[in-house]
């Protein structure tokens, strides 16, 4: 696989095909195995995460601490706001949906992570469904997003642990943002700006979750991460460019992920997490998990 | 190397990559070492699985794995209600192993038809998994392959022998690792192979005068 998105940019162009088809090429060489057999992955990957967003948008799911849930359908058929009946406000609902089925045990694609599981799915079924894009589109647009996320697990990480939320659901917004200009017609390019635009904004997003679990503000940083991907694409496409390359923005998360604050990396230990009200919440909602499992 | 359908996947139930998926692939390599679902199992969480381990299903994950579900298996969520169902004498404890192990470390003590084995292991992130200690071995199991673990007594030829039986099985050898605690004693093997050996294979090697006990632990890995 490729350690840097301007070599994959650079082939792509320079043979005059998409991001996925470099992707899919250097997939089948590493791992041995015919491009077919590795669409078909993608291609289950895809059901389960429109089973994931078509699931979490019936509302009547709660995490094990009953901290979230329910806030997707809110989105769906709740009171409007000034984006009701856009693209915008359909992906919020979709990004929501599948962190709420996570957080509930349901069956997500952890792609890149599980935490940062929605901004993907959202963004690429809301903006494929609003055009009527086939599935081999979108099958494509997972194998570019699967391209970023590998170069960006080379180069910087994809665990909150290590990097903070910027590694998680930074990463699940750049990955989206890439591989939806790609499904919308972008050059290999403009994918790449439309990476660099997100991520620059997403830098230096902390990981603190209450009482260590995946659930707040997990669940809403991914709605937020994917708003900032529509963002990214938004700007690339009307061929807006970032002057610092993809690969150096990337690197940038993985240097600010090394030298944050373990506080801030996953432990509960500061941020949200650390607030007065945060303590109280983690600290009577595990005692609800411990009665309820008796 | 990163490869795509790694960052694509894996397909799992939620919340957490590690304290889930990986909890499920621990409680599932694990039940390989008595042959099947345990009779009773003393299930001991340390570090990060004994503090968060509630709320992300980390329990309900190994009971899970225990009870041979894979980690996008939907039945994790009610593994505790299958466990009790079934009559199946676990149980649960927090512990601290000790200061330097993996955060995210489980120890199993399983018994099935008059057998007893102690696992550790840890989820090292992402739903990758390491068995790092089988009775007193230490070894580095990850369930990527498919993978025979045995004890025998370290004598010349054993390597060679069992090698023998499984290549008139045909299953071709990836690896293999050799502890021994002293010249002599006993060696633990552990042979992570491309093909999954028949138990036919397995009984061969376990019918060895000089193999103490020989298992098959199943591929975990997606």
């Amino acid at each position: 696989m490729y350690r840097a998105l301007a070599d994959a940019i650079r082939d792509a162009e320079a043979r005059a095909v998409t991001l996925s088809r470099v992707a899919l090429d250097a997939e089948a060489k590493d791992q041995g195995r015919p491009v077919s057999e590795i669409r078909d992955a993608l291609a289950r990957a895809l059901a389960v995460m429109r089973g994931a967003t078509g699931r979490g948008l019936e509302g009547d799911l709660r995490s094990a601490s009953g901290l979230v849930g329910g806030d997707a359908a809110k989105l769906r058929a709740g009171p409007p706001g000034p984006l009701a009946g856009t693209i915008f406000r359909d992906v919020l609902a979709r990004a929501l949906a599948v962190q709420e089925v996570n957080a509930a045990m349901g069956v997500i694609v952890a792609a890149p992570t599980a935490g940062g599981a929605g901004v993907l799915p959202a963004v690429l079924t809301a903006l494929a469904d609003a055009r009527s894009l086939p599935d081999e589109r979108l099958i494509d647009a997972l194998a570019a997003a699967g391209l970023i996320g590998a170069v960006i697990a080379e180069r910087a990480s994809l665990s909150g642990a290590e990097g903070g939320c910027q590694a998680e659901t930074g990463a699940g917004a750049a990955m989206a943002a890439g591989a939806a200009v790609e499904m919308l017609g972008g050059t290999p390019s403009q994918s790449g700006h439309a990476i660099a635009l997100t991520m620059q904004g997403m830098l230096g997003l902390i990981c603190d979750p209450l009482g260590g679990l995946v659930e707040l503000p997990c669940v809403y940083r991914n709605a937020t991460g994917a708003a900032i991907a529509l963002a990214g694409i938004e700007m690339a496409m009307a061929g807006v460019t970032f002057a610092i390359p993809v690969d150096e923005v990337i690197d940038v998360m993985g240097e600010v992920g090394r030298t944050m604050d373990v506080r801030y990396r996953e432990t509960a230990g500061g941020g949200l997490a650390a607030t007065p009200t945060g303590r109280r919440l983690a600290r009577e909602r595990l005692v609800q998990i411990r009665r309820s499992e008796g | 190397m990163v490869s795509l359908l790694d960052i694509i996947g894996p397909v799992m139930v939620g919340p957490s990559s590690s304290h889930t998926a990986g909890a499920c692939r621990i409680g599932l390599l694990a039940r390989g070492l008595v042959g099947g679902t345990p009779e009773s199992a003393r299930v001991e969480l340390h570090g990060s699985f004994a503090r968060t381990g509630e709320g992300h299903g980390t329990d309900k994950a190994i009971a899970g794995g225990l009870l041979g579900f894979r980690p996008d298996d939907e039945r994790l969520r009610d593994a505790l209600d299958i466990m009790a169902r079934e009559g199946l004498d676990w149980r649960f404890e927090k512990t601290t192993i000790d200061d330097d192990a993996h955060p995210n470390t489980v120890r199993l003590t399983l018994s099935r038809g008059g057998v007893t084995r102690t696992v550790t292991g840890s989820s090292l992130g992402a739903g990758r998994i390491s068995l790092t200690r089988i009775e007193d071995y230490p070894v580095e199991v990850s369930g990527n392959l498919h993978t025979i673990v045995l004890v025998a007594e370290d004598r010349t030829g054993s390597v060679a022998r069992i090698a023998g039986i499984l290549a008139e099985e045909k299953v071709n050898l990836a690896t293999m690792r050799l502890t021994r605690r002293a010249r002599g004693g006993d060696a633990f093997m552990v042979i992570e192979c491309d093909e999954a050996p028949s138990e036919a294979a397995i009984a061969a090697i376990e019918r060895l005068d000089w193999v103490r006990w020989a298992r098959r632990l199943d591929k975990v890995s997606a």
